[in-house]
């Protein structure tokens, strides 16, 4: 996958698991909780779609790399680079 | 009996398979028109059941729908249509003085049977369960919804009581006002038990889950040819409050809480027992101070099971006689089985003959069962009576709880 490509799965994710959101808006370096309705069960909501999507397990200690779109690709690219685009 | 002490009914939300509105409800029911239909569900293909179709983006984001239960979308929607209809300002109510109850026959299994169809993708493993799982499972989880989505900070809990929690539901807000722990309750019943295919493999495996080729016939409570429950969902839910603060602010009243019993068969984990049914029913009346002649119409509890129907109707010829004036009717012939909604729906879509003077009928009752005959039961059309002014609700479940609750109307 290219970083636009994760890019864009990180997108799909939240506006599945935040449908009312308007993420056309969204701002890569802010914090994603500052800019969308999003609480603690919805990050788990993102590490679970990372698991069921890409096999790719999110240690309870990185979750933190996930508080942004920019960290969050940062965090995911190197992680699912060699991955097949599937979602 | 104190003022205070009388508990009226100001506001009513509903869905039934047949309506989502109390007009809408009150229509299909003195026209026939059922609300059971074929039904898509997991491992069983197609099944009848009675199939709500309210509009969940109403009063909820779709976030919520998708963190919550089907349970709680319908208490949400229920209790939502309940303060617009009571023309309460609720922007202005005491938030912490509402008390939310809801009678449920159970929950859980529907939300429990999706995670373990989900995990099988993926081989049984664990972490593939979501961690929505408990807050969408806990007993208390429809009433929770409606508090999260109303802003409601008073308590709210589940009343789990078989297919009697409706009425238990709205038992129980009368009493937590006339105690004086809320000044409003939200009380009533809801179901989402189609959502489960164990409901229909269950009932079907005791021999008693309906079938038939046209679905609006398959409910057919008292009729010698009924083979079983249909399934449903369903809410119903009540502003309940005292009847001075009702009158206070010139509220509409529905009616008033007159009567109410609530006891147990300890007798089978599913078969009725008419005695304690009985027993249930002159309850209500002695604290109401009635006798079964005051009643103007009794909607019963049946459910088109062969053997539930005729202990009912033992208990109904027991209490009311065969040469009465009460008028008898059934509201699950029409909608099938709402379960932990079955009380309050059934209740309410009887209040409006209070205004309009008609006995809904039973639907489907083509030949009656001789071990179901009952004096004045109103079949397949309405009846026009002189007046009505008392109505009683039976609702039974299994483990033999029973409960029946009477309303008066409304008179100062």
């Amino acid at each position: 996958m290219t970083r636009e490509q994760v890019r864009q799965a990180i997108l799909n994710i939240i506006s599945d698991i935040a449908p009312d959101e308007d993420l056309a808006s969204i701002k890569d370096e802010e914090k994603l909780r500052d800019q969308f309705d999003l609480d603690s069960m919805d990050f788990l909501d993102i590490v679970m779609e990372l698991r069921k999507r890409f096999n790719l397990e999110v240690p309870e200690k990185d979750y933190q790399e996930l508080v942004s779109m920019a960290s969050s690709v940062e965090y995911l690219f190197p992680r699912l680079k060699d991955n097949e685009l599937v979602s | 009996m104190r003022p205070e002490d009388r508990i009226v009914i100001t506001g009513i939300g509903l869905t039934a398979p047949n309506g989502n509105t109390l007009a809408e409800f009150r229509k299909n029911l003195l026209e026939g028109k059922s609300g059971v239909t074929h039904f898509e569900t997991r491992f069983m293909g197609e099944v009848l059941a009675g199939v709500c179709n309210f509009d969940e983006l109403k009063y909820q984001k779709k976030k919520s729908l998708r963190r919550g239960t089907r349970a709680g979308s319908i208490a949400i929607y229920c209790s939502q249509e309940a303060v617009a209809d009571s023309g309460m300002a609720f922007d202005s109510v005491n938030k912490a003085r509402v008390g939310v109850y809801l009678g449920t026959t159970e929950h859980g299994n529907v939300e429990t049977e999706n995670e373990v169809h989900a995990i099988s993708k993926y081989d049984y493993d664990t972490k593939y369960w979501s961690h929505h799982h408990n807050p969408r499972t806990v007993a208390n989880n429809p009433a929770g919804e409606v508090t999260l989505n109303m802003g409601i900070t008073g308590p709210h809990y589940a009343i789990g009581a078989a297919c009697a929690a409706g009425n238990l539901g709205i038992i129980q807000g009368m009493q937590m006002l006339r105690l004086g722990e809320v000044d409003l309750a939200l009380a009533g019943g809801v179901s989402e038990s189609i959502r489960t295919f164990g409901i229909f493999a269950s009932f079907k495996s005791e021999g008693a889950l309906a079938h038939h080729e046209d679905p609006t016939k398959a409910s057919r409570p008292f009729d010698k040819n009924r083979n079983g429950i249909v399934c449903s969902e369903g809410g119903c839910v009540y502003t309940l409050e005292r009847l001075p603060d009702a009158e206070a602010r010139g509220a509409k009243i529905y009616g008033e809480i007159v009567g109410h019993a609530s006891n147990s068969d300890a007798f089978d984990y599913i078969l009725p027992e008419p005695g304690r049914q009985a027993e249930c029913m002159r309850l209500a009346l002695d604290r109401a101070g009635l006798k079964p002649e005051d009643i103007d119409i009794l909607n019963t509890h049946a459910t088109a099971t062969q053997l539930g129907d005729i202990q009912e109707c033992k208990a109904v010829r027991e209490v009311f006689g065969m040469d009465g004036r009460t008028r008898i009717n059934n509201t699950k012939s029409y909608m099938g089985h709402t379960m932990g909604a079955a009380g309050a729906l059934e209740l309410t879509g009887n209040l409006p003959a209070f205004e309009d003077g008609y006995a809904h009928p039973t639907i489907n009752l083509d030949e009656i069962d001789p071990e179901c005959r009952l004096n004045n039961l109103v079949a397949n059309t309405p009846e026009k009576l002189d007046a009505v002014n008392i109505i009683m609700n039976n609702s039974f479940g299994m483990f033999g709880i029973n409960s029946v609750l009477i309303v008066r109307k409304y008179q100062k």
